[in-house]
């Protein structure tokens, strides 16, 4: 079976474009580039930097006001009233600001022996006072919104109301998934290598507001000590699908996370299931121990990937040339294999043909002979690879 | 949109394009010999996000593929679009294009009773191909300070109002207006384009509608979607939707205004065009359809019952994006019933929770499809589950109930029943791209289990989209590329509707096949058969069932059918419905596996490998 996505189809004989290339984009594991970053508010509102300022983490970028939440208040139906008649009874007119427990409205009767009254259940402004609905709608007051720098850098661009363009030269890596919003806190690595297992017993109070870095995989009851002691967020190769749908109460139905509020971020680097991280990334990670990274679990797949990252602001290495747009995939391209049954597998491109190949499932589609590490070739769909970009 | 270049008769060539959430699908198209046929596809990534943000890149190298694999010119050199109209060697005569990049074109709808005037506007905003965010309604069990709070952490393109009928309920629609406004609803597509809503309800509020929502919003007023209760009138909104995806939507996306100038017809969204396409088979055959289009991210299923179009949109079940949302909905276990070999669940949910993350990957190994082809069933499954709960008749209106009635409690709300539906059509990329026909078949018997005699069809590349918003300005082109190129014939399906015990005689079925030959098969509960006849091949078929079965007659009638053939067959389906399977996992593997062999639909061996 081929995904309409990654098959072409030609009414000729076998006739198809000669390009290679991967279709999964590979996730950048980057050791020094320049990493931009647009903070922009969600309404026009105030903008507090110019640019060529130093901005810190946490560092306010830009703030607004969104309008406050309505209250609707049913008038009309309190008072016994018909909605036409409310007007007449309003102590209030549009545009007065009321307070909570302030009689807004009054209504006596039979000379005051009946007497109603409404007050209103917020501190607000009255919008607005309907005659057809009896409804009077009140609005509360405006709820800052603010944006902050999230990495540290320099103010590169502002966009007058809207927000500014943080640049910083550092490390980046992308993770495959992850859980959890933006954070900061220095890398710690806590496992031998890539393989190894993250366990609750790892995790130490000394850890708190760190970002630590696992091999393999990371157990439930690792990530349940790991937000208890404060830990800002854990970076692993993977995760068991059961234990993630534990930790956040629920399962993950489709990739759009980030807005958690579980206490920690989680980012994981190759997939579900026990996974060794790459070395690539692991080896990166490792050499900037003690550095202070700004981390981000939000993830989402469709219209528009957006990745979990990991930045990590240095001065050890100036960014190179403006990178080259992606070869596709030639002889010789670093590649991982991202599905059964070489999951995980690395290798280099043996060979492109260009003929459609039939698989075990049967279906025709092209391929890529691939030199695994230890020289065996295999044969794989295009499709599942990605390139490994270095 | 600019005019047609040439008359249809005229025209020789017609590029069409899809511009999908990912991929960018380009058919070109090509009269020869007086006959309309599909020439050659091109497909390239979608470029509706940074950092391109333009999709007519998209667009001009999917259908720069098209030129390189024709060698027939097709895009003008400065990059102002494709050549029109065809000048004897270069160009084509028409360009029409279909899209859903960018989530495509997705809605609120609100109305007054959940069940009525809410659930109409419902239906003309899902006809419209639209997707459905949420559906606001004053008995829809919130409080107004909920119903606010999520109308503000939505962002619609577009909001569709119903709410009473004609001179009926006035101060409760207005309650709801009055609420929507207070929420102060943001559009999706930037703070500088101000929201669309369509007023489809009660005409006696349209002054006040207007006096309230003219400030702020691109108000739009049209005909009562629920004129009286007894009358459902979706066509204006469905029209003014349209007209405003077109007007404010699609020109706020990035790239959509120049593509507009260069297509010769309005932008359609995708499920309109493939909604178009299942329209011209019912109104082709003059026959009740159920169609399906299983993408990566959402279930399409459309039903022509008596000539009424329903679509129905499960906007997070899917085969790549949503893989992990079928396994919520359906339960894992729902979809380990259909695996006949042992595999552990935590494995399986792992893989797919590794498909959701790299979404275009495809299986390799058997085991692999075999697991996807098991979700899909269960996608297929709630797909038309939902559909159901849409297509149903109109609510409110008083129903002449007989003694019978009340004690069958029956009075079901679908009328979207297997028995009455006569061809079955899927779309898509699991389907259409099936590496054995005969699959994709056995699929949607699987899960949504035909019954009585039903035809089957299936896209053979995917461009029903296409062919369906091509329909609406040359129906002869599209349809003669649609039955040539575009429907594969899969077969027919005759199954018994009933249940009893294992091994007991559901039907007899006889056929008198092309040849002249007689062909008698004797089926039991569990047995399935298939028996081969060619596409464009007919037989004359008497069906005879068991006491407690029915095939379309009635409980233990004969049922005579003239039944097509196709790429697979006549597959004749003893398995009962619903479809017998033991609780007993032995049991159960054991007879998928048999089922699996007689159908012949996998590599034998390397099955045998599995088990």
């Amino acid at each position: 079976m081929v995904d309409a996505a990654t098959e072409k189809k030609t009414s000729g004989e076998g006739k198809e474009a000669g390009e290679a290339h991967a279709y999964t984009p590979g996730l950048k594991v980057k050791k020094a580039m320049k990493v931009d970053k647009l903070r922009r508010l969600p309404i026009l509102g105030e903008v507090f930097l110019k640019v060529g300022d130093k901005v810190s983490y946490d560092e306010i970028v830009a703030r607004t006001e969104i309008s406050g939440d309505p209250e609707i208040v049913k008038v009309a139906m309190l008072l016994g009233l018909e909605p036409e008649d409310i007007p007449r009874f309003m102590n209030k007119v549009v545009g007065d600001t009321v307070e909570k427990g302030e009689q807004m409205a009054f209504y006596s009767a039979l000379f005051g022996l009946i007497k109603k009254r409404v007050e209103s259940p917020i501190d607000g402004t009255v919008e607005s006072i309907s005659e057809i609905t009896g409804q009077v709608i009140l609005r509360g007051a405006p709820i800052p919104v603010e944006v902050d720098a999230y990495i540290q850098g320099t103010v590169v661009e502002v966009m007058p109301r809207e927000g500014a363009v943080i640049e910083t030269n550092a490390a980046f890596i992308q993770g495959i998934f992850g859980i959890g919003g933006e954070t900061h806190g220095d890398i710690h690595v806590i496992v031998k290598d890539n393989t190894q297992v993250v366990d609750a017993d790892m995790i130490k109070p000394e850890h708190e507001g760190k970002i630590l870095i696992g091999g393999s995989l990371v157990t439930l009851d690792a990530l349940s000590k790991a937000a208890e002691v404060g830990v800002s967020a854990i970076v692993s190769g993977g995760i068991r699908h059961d234990e993630l749908t534990t930790f956040t109460g629920e399962e993950i139905g489709v990739a759009i996370t980030g807005q958690e509020e579980l206490g920690i971020t989680l980012i994981i680097t190759e997939g579900f299931g026990k996974m060794t991280m790459n070395q690539r990334t692991f080896d990166l990670l490792k050499e900037f121990e003690g550095f202070r990274a700004s981390i981000n679990g939000a993830t989402q797949i469709r219209a528009g990937v957006l990745r979990p990252e990991i930045i990590i602001p240095h001065e050890k290495l100036e960014a190179g040339e403006a990178e080259a747009l992606s070869q596709g995939m030639v002889p010789g391209t670093p590649i991982r294999i991202i599905r059964q049954p070489y999951f995980g597998a690395i290798g280099k491109v043996h060979s492109l043909p260009v003929e459609l190949q039939q698989l075990e499932s049967e279906s025709k589609v092209r391929v890529v002979n691939i030199e695994l590490e230890n020289g065996e070739v295999v044969m794989v769909p295009r499709a599942n690879v990605e390139i490994i970009e270095e | 949109m600019a005019a047609l270049k040439k008359t249809t008769e005229e025209m020789q060539f017609i590029i069409a394009t899809d511009v999908g959430s990912t991929t960018t699908k380009a058919r070109l198209f090509h009269k020869k010999d007086g006959e309309w046929r599909f020439l050659v596809a091109g497909e390239a990534p979608t470029t509706v996000e940074e950092p391109y943000e333009d999709v007519t890149l998209g667009v001009q190298n999917a259908v720069r593929e098209v030129e390189e694999l024709t060698g027939h010119k097709l895009l003008a050199p400065d990059g102002s679009g494709i050549v029109l109209p065809y000048d004897g060697e270069k160009g084509v005569d028409l360009y029409v294009t279909t899209s859903s990049a960018g989530g495509g074109l997705q809605m609120m709808v609100s109305g007054l009773i959940k069940s009525m005037t809410a659930e109409s506007a419902n239906r003309a905003a899902l006809g419209a191909g639209a997707i459905v965010m949420d559906i606001i309604a004053r008995d829809d069990g919130r409080q107004p300070y909920q119903k606010i709070r999520r109308i503000r952490s939505l962002r619609p393109d577009m909001i569709l109002m119903a709410g009473g009928t004609d001179g009926g309920a006035s101060s409760h629609v207005m309650e709801i207006a009055e609420l929507i406004k207070a929420a102060e609803p943001k559009p999706r597509l930037g703070v500088a384009y101000k929201l669309p809503i369509v007023y489809a309800g009660n005409k006696v509020l349209r002054p006040q509608i207007e006096a309230l929502l003219k400030e702020g919003f691109a108000l739009d007023i049209v005909d009562n979607i629920r004129p009286v209760l007894e009358q459902e009138n979706t066509e204006p909104a469905r029209r003014a939707v349209h007209e405003l995806f077109m007007e404010h939507v699609m020109s706020h996306a990035p790239g959509y205004t120049k593509l507009m100038k260069w297509t010769d017809v309005d932008i359609m969204p995708t499920p309109a065009g493939e909604g178009m396409a299942m329209q011209l088979i019912a109104n082709t055959f003059n026959l009740n359809v159920l169609g399906v289009g299983l993408g990566g991210a959402t279930t399409n299923v459309y039903s022509i019952m008596d000539g009424r179009f329903v679509r129905s949109v499960s906007a997070n079940l899917g085969m790549s994006y949503s893989v992990t949302n079928v396994m919520k909905e359906a339960g894992i276990d729902n979809i380990m019933r259909w695996i006949p070999f042992n595999l552990d669940t935590e494995e399986v949910a792992s893989r797919l929770m590794n498909k959701m993350i790299r979404p275009t990957t495809i299986p390799q190994t058997l085991e692999d499809l075999i697991v996807e082809h098991s979700v899909a069933r269960e996608a297929l499954r709630l797909g038309l589950q939902h559909h159901r709960t849409i297509a149903t008749r109109l609510k409110g209106i008083q129903i002449e109930r007989t003694i019978s009635d009340m004690f069958d409690q029956a009075l079901e709300e679908t009328y979207v029943k297997m028995m009455n539906i006569d061809i079955l059509a899927g779309t898509g990329g699991l389907l259409s791209h099936a590496p054995r026909r005969i699959q994709s078949m056995y699929i949607l018997t699987d899960a949504w289990q035909p019954e009585g005699v039903t035809r089957m069809f299936q896209d053979s590349v995917f461009m029903m989209p296409h062919l369906g918003v091509l329909s609406t300005v040359y129906r002869d082109a599209a349809w003669s590329i649609f039955d040539k190129d575009c429907l594969v014939r899969l077969g027919t399906n005759i199954a018994a509707a009933g249940t009893g015990k294992l091994g007991e005689r559901v039907m007899t079925v006889e056929l008198e096949m092309p040849n002249g030959e007689e062909v008698k098969e004797e089926l039991s509960l569990g047995d399935i058969k298939l028996v081969k006849l060619t596409e464009f091949e007919e037989a004359k078929a008497m069906i005879i069932p068991g006491k407690e079965y029915d095939v379309g007659a009635g409980p233990g009638k004969e049922f005579e059918a003239t039944v097509s053939g196709g790429v697979a067959g006549v597959m004749l389906d003893a398995r009962g419905r619903p479809i017998y399977l033991p609780e007993e996992d032995d049991q159960r593997k054991e007879l998928l596996l048999k089922w699996f062999k007689v159908m012949d639909l996998y590599d034998e061996s390397k099955l045998e490998e599995l088990i």
